[in-house]
């Protein structure tokens, strides 16, 4: 009872201080990444959320931070007041006293510090495990699930929904999710560990090979929230990135019909894209699938449709002709290490192969 | 004290022709030779001429799929057809597949006011 009056004291303290801390905050954050926070409108930073459950958890952080500021600051000041309440003995004293003495009494000012500092963390415990509980499980049931699958140094993203498994379709790196609506993201890893964080919107669960850990999102307002792995998995871990767009609900629905359909046959008269579609199914179909025709493959993010993407290779590059050329022409430049080979292609086939793919809307 | 105001007419002049430099930039036209420049190296960055190129003064122009863009300024040719004057350079930069069938250089989508901001940022690499 107390604990709980003790906690919501201090979660009002510290609400106008937070406001404070938050621009504060964005300002630096805004000037510290510069261009990169151009692209996406959250940058990655997690003092300012927009949904449920970054709300909970930016509180505490910001609680915790409170405390443990004040903390600071009051054992400094005691211990400034120590260093100049300390008596200096007279030269005459010298001889006849010890520098150091240990008076008695003083036992209540330990019992006071043991007292203040135990209550301290287990309000801080307690709130903490509060926390936990209240973002476990979203208010209402998630209508869909998003089975992430972490790879080096990519995010396969498939969306399942529970009544109609016709429905399910296979996408990458830009999660698409509807604004105001918990979504349950399912956290598989195919080689080694990942982390899975979308700062704005909640904190990192760890994705584990061999394992499946469960999360949810929720974004109140419609936007791109950055997302990145959060442990390190390799050469490439600084690019593995991902976007999160909160979409109207509206939006959200046809954005999922659309990705039902298989692409769009080419038409036939068209020699540049026929030429196209072949080298592409013949040099990148191993690992790419383009649903509607022979590409299949699997190792490499599936390409349906993939001018919906405003980036290329996990957040690596913007999603625009040159740099998707030069993406395909030499990936182990642009992102070395990564598990797309440099791939033996002529000038006309890069250039028809790219034609291809820009008809993947 | 007087030097304190000194130092303040300085700046302030400073920050005039600053201001001034910044105005001229955003209505870049033939006649500005700076503005196109710096809009050139702006758009070069925005199309990923740095994915295939490597292009001083451009930052992460790196590439290694066509040649090197240092002293093209200076070069004879463009692609090895074009004599290398500033309408030709717009005729490359706005469709290079019309010039070398089938290379590796993308339409990147400039219009010919963008075509001719690239191009002067282009000829100043000498
Ligand atoms: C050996 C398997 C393999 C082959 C062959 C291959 N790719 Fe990839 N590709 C990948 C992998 C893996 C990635 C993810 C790289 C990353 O982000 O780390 C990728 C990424 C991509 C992307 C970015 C997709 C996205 O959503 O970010 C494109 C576009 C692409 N490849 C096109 C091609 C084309 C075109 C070809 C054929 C010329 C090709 N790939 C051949 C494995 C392959
Ligand atoms: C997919 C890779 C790619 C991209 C993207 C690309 N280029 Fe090129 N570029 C090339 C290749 C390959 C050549 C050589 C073409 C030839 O000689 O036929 C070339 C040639 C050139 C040349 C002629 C150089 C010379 O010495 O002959 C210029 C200038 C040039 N590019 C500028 C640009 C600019 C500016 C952009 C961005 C708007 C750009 N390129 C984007 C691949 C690319
Ligand atoms: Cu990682």
């Amino acid at each position: 009872m107390t604990l709980s009056i003790a906690k919501s004291i201090m979660a009002k303290a510290i609400s106008g201080w937070r406001q404070v801390g938050q621009r504060a905050g964005l300002a630096v954050a805004g000037l510290a990444l510069g261009t990169h926070a151009a692209s996406a409108q959250t940058p990655m930073y997690y003092l300012e959320t927009f949904g449920p459950k970054g709300e909970i958890t930016a509180s505490l952080t910001w609680g915790l931070l409170a405390i443990s500021v004040f903390v600071v600051v009051l054992m400094s000041v005691l211990v400034l007041v120590a260093i100049f309440r300390a008596k200096r003995l007279e030269p005459a004293e010298l001889g006849s006293k010890l520098p150091v003495s240990h008076p008695g009494g003083g036992h209540r000012w330990i019992y006071l510090g043991l007292a203040l500092t135990t209550a301290a963390l287990i309000v801080m415990v307690v709130w903490t495990m509060e926390v936990l509980a209240e973002i476990d499980e979203p208010a209402v049931e998630p209508a869909f699930t998003i089975e992430v699958t972490g790879e080096q140094w990519w995010w396969e993203a498939r969306y399942v929904d529970p009544d109609d498994p016709s429905r399910t379709f296979v996408t990458a790196n830009e999660l698409h999710i509807p604004v105001g609506e918990p979504v349950r993201i399912r956290l598989a890893s195919a080689d080694v560990i990942h982390s899975f964080w979308v700062p704005a919107l909640a904190g990192k669960t760890d994705v584990i090979p061999g394992q499946i850990n469960e999360t949810w999102l929720q974004a109140d307002r419609k936007g791109v929230y950055r997302g990145q792995c959060a442990e390190y998995c390799g050469v490439q871990h600084a690019h593995m990135a991902m976007r999160v767009f909160a979409d109207p609900a509206e939006e959200f629905r046809s954005w999922w019909e659309h990705q039902l359909e298989p692409a769009d046959t080419i038409p036939e008269d068209d020699e540049l894209l026929r030429v196209g579609q072949e080298q592409f199914v013949l040099k990148c179909g191993a690992c790419h699938a383009v649903r509607g025709t022979l590409a299949g493959g699997e190792a490499g993010p599936d390409l349906t449709h993939f001018m919906d993407r405003t980036t290329i290779a996990a957040v690596t590059l913007p999603n625009t002709p040159g740099h998707l050329s030069g993406w395909i022409a030499d990936p182990q430049h642009q992102k070395p290490g990564n598990k797309m080979p440099n791939l033996d292609l002529s000038g006309p086939e890069l250039n028809a192969i790219r034609h291809y793919l820009e008809t993947l809307d | 004290m007087r030097s304190l105001k000194r130092f303040g007419a300085i700046a302030g002049a400073c920050l005039l022709i600053l201001a001034g430099c910044n105005g001229a930039e955003e209505t870049s036209t033939g006649s500005d030779p700076q503005g196109d420049m710096a809009r050139g190296a702006e758009l070069i960055a925005a199309k990923g001429c740095g994915t295939c190129h490597e292009i001083p003064g451009i930052d992460g122009a790196t590439g290694r799929v066509g040649p090197p863009l240092d002293h093209v300024g200076e070069r004879m040719f463009i692609a090895g057809m074009l004599d290398n004057t500033p309408e030709n350079m717009r005729t490359w930069l706005m469709d290079p597949q019309a010039v070398v069938p089938g290379n590796a250089m993308p339409d990147t989508g400039l219009d010919q006011e963008e075509a001719d901001q690239v191009a002067a940022y282009l000829r100043s690499l000498r």
